[in-house]
């Protein structure tokens, strides 16, 4: 059999082949029910997922941003003290750049407090140096213990890193989000072959009869996996519209505010749902299938 | 068609069949006998590929059994047709479509008039559309016929086809036999009605095959 008549045979099974099998028993609702439930955990698993993958896009974009060095001295010492503090900043792990700022831009800062005119040069104003990281952080402490010893005047603010745990927490989220929707995938197999093999055993008198007038085991197969992979089909519709519906009906970011809020699709996300009942029809497909060759083989 | 070589058979105990060496040639007609329990169904299970045999060799259509895939034993089975002892259809389809079953798992539907055409042979044209459940004894033994034959078989094999039918629908099966054989078919009958032999030796040259010891021989002329 050539592998374009396999595929045609696993996919688009013989008409015929669905009625030479009799109607289900009791265990038909159970594929249906399953795909739908599991769907519809399923759509709040992929909510979760993408809302916490936007999340942590956030936070780490936010991490990119530049830390400063503030240097406190008295006048004379302060260009000796720049220089120690910049010179440690190049010989520091994790620091893209680093750069004083000039006393123009010192002075663009302060001016909407003290006006343009401010006398930089006659006041104490700390000089601040503006460091970017790379993408592999630096280590502040470390940092913090150098500049106390060379440039004691000098003290690091790096306000933004506070936001570094919760990029870490985000993103364990969204690998939360996709380790559940594929246990569920999981478990729907499970399920569905448990009523497979059900449906199998209920049936193996039928198989036998099959075999016997000459039935390859790709027909019988083929008579289960259709109506599994039909069921599977319509259940997980059933549930991934419900689950759409469950997330549509949270309130919106603005009215609750905070994090948990957030759970949702956003534009074309919403389309998302829609490859849930393929991919459970899928599943039940391959489940069904494998759960058949082992039946056949094990009564025939 | 189908050969036995040396074959020997057992199901885990003592030797059911040993020493088994007979060739089916086309257009033959043999009967097997024996007393019950002896191995036919056995012997009939080995020639179609439902057995394999724990010694010796057997070869359908040229090849050996031992050699056969899963895909290729249903092959063998739409060339041999088989009617079986216990007479098993599918009991949600009526009789045509049970009758018909062959042709559609092999995808070779739509030849109604076949259908028609043989289910008229056999004598059961009027219970086409009936159950299988609502069939008597011989119409089930005639339709199981009439699904052995429906893919023009070249071998049939029938299992006490007429074990639980009166004389005289007993001796319409075995002329509806008979009739195949003169088409050309190869044919053998499993039974322990010797009476239904006696009267079947008038109409064809028929070998009688006997197991006995767990060998099979040729009869003689004592039957
Ligand atoms: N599946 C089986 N497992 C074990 N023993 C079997 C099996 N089938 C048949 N037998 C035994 O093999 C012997 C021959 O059976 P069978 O071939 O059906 O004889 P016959 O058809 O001549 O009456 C019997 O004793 C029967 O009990
Ligand atoms: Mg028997």
């Amino acid at each position: 059999m050539t592998l374009r008549r396999r595929l045609a045979a696993m996919i688009l099974p013989d008409r015929q082949a669905d009625r030479v099998v009799p109607p289900s028993g009791p265990t038909a609702w159970l594929t249906t029910f399953t795909a739908a439930a599991m769907t519809f955990l399923a759509v709040f698993a992929l909510a979760l997922s993408l809302a916490s993958g936007r999340l942590a896009d956030r936070w780490a974009g936010a991490l990119a941003g530049t830390a400063t060095i503030r240097i406190a001295a008295p006048v004379d010492q302060m260009a000796v003290q720049t220089a120690a503090v910049l010179d440690i900043l190049k010989t520091t792990p994790g620091i893209a750049s680093a750069r004083a700022m000039t006393d123009d831009e010192q002075r663009a800062l302060l001016a909407p407090w003290f006006g343009p005119d401010l006398p930089l040069e006659a006041l104490p104003i700390p000089r601040l140096v503006e460091l970017t990281e790379d993408a592999d952080g630096f280590d502040s402490e470390g940092l913090r213990q150098r500049l106390l010893a060379e440039a004691p005047g000098a003290v690091l603010d790096d306000h933004t890193r506070w936001q570094r745990p919760l990029a870490v927490g985000a993103s364990r989220l969204n690998l939360l989000g996709t380790l559940s929707m594929a246990l569920i995938a999981a478990i729907m197999a499970a399920m569905i072959t448990l009523a497979a093999n059900a449906s199998l055993a209920a049936n193996a008198q039928v198989i036998r009869v099959l075999r016997l007038v000459g039935a390859q085991d790709d027909y019988i197969a083929a008579a289960f996996v259709r109506r599994f992979t039909l069921r599977a089909l319509m259940g997980s519709a059933i549930g991934a519209i419900a689950g759409t519906i469950g997330i549509a009906l949270l309130p919106p970011v603005d009215e609750a505010g905070g994090f948990l809020t957030g759970l949702g699709f956003t534009g074309f996300g919403w389309l998302l749902p829609l490859a849930l009942p393929p991919i459970a029809a899928a599943v039940a497909l391959l489940a069904t299938r494998a759960a058949a060759f082992r039946k056949l083989r094990e009564l025939t | 068609m189908i050969a036995f070589e040396n074959v020997a058979y057992n199901y885990g105990g003592g030797e059911l069949l040993s020493e088994v060496s007979i060739r089916l040639a086309p257009g033959s007609f043999h009967f097997l006998t024996g007393p019950s329990g002896a191995g036919k169904t056995t012997f009939l299970k080995l020639a179609y590929a439902e057995l394999l045999p724990t010694a010796g060799h057997v070869t359908v259509f040229d090849r050996d059994v031992r050699s056969l895939t899963r895909d290729d034993v249903a092959m063998v089975r739409r060339r041999v047709g088989v009617v079986h002892q216990d007479v098993q259809f599918l009991d949600h389809l009526p009789l045509a479509a049970n009758v018909a079953l062959p042709l559609t798992v092999a995808g070779r539907d739509g030849h109604m008039q076949d259908l028609t055409d043989l289910l008229g042979w056999v004598g059961l044209g009027k219970l086409a559309d009936a159950l299988p459940a609502s069939l008597s004894g011989g119409e089930r033994q005639r339709g199981a016929l009439a699904r052995a034959i429906i893919m023009g078989p070249d071998v049939i094999l029938a299992d006490e086809p007429t074990g639980n039918l009166d004389w005289e629908m007993s001796v319409r099966l075995l002329t509806l036999l008979v009739e195949l054989n003169k088409m050309g078919k190869t044919i053998l009958i499993a039974t322990h009605d010797l009476n239904l032999i006696r009267q079947t030796k008038s109409l064809v040259a028929a070998r009688v095959l006997r197991i006995r010891n767990r060998r099979i021989q040729l009869a003689g002329a004592d039957l």
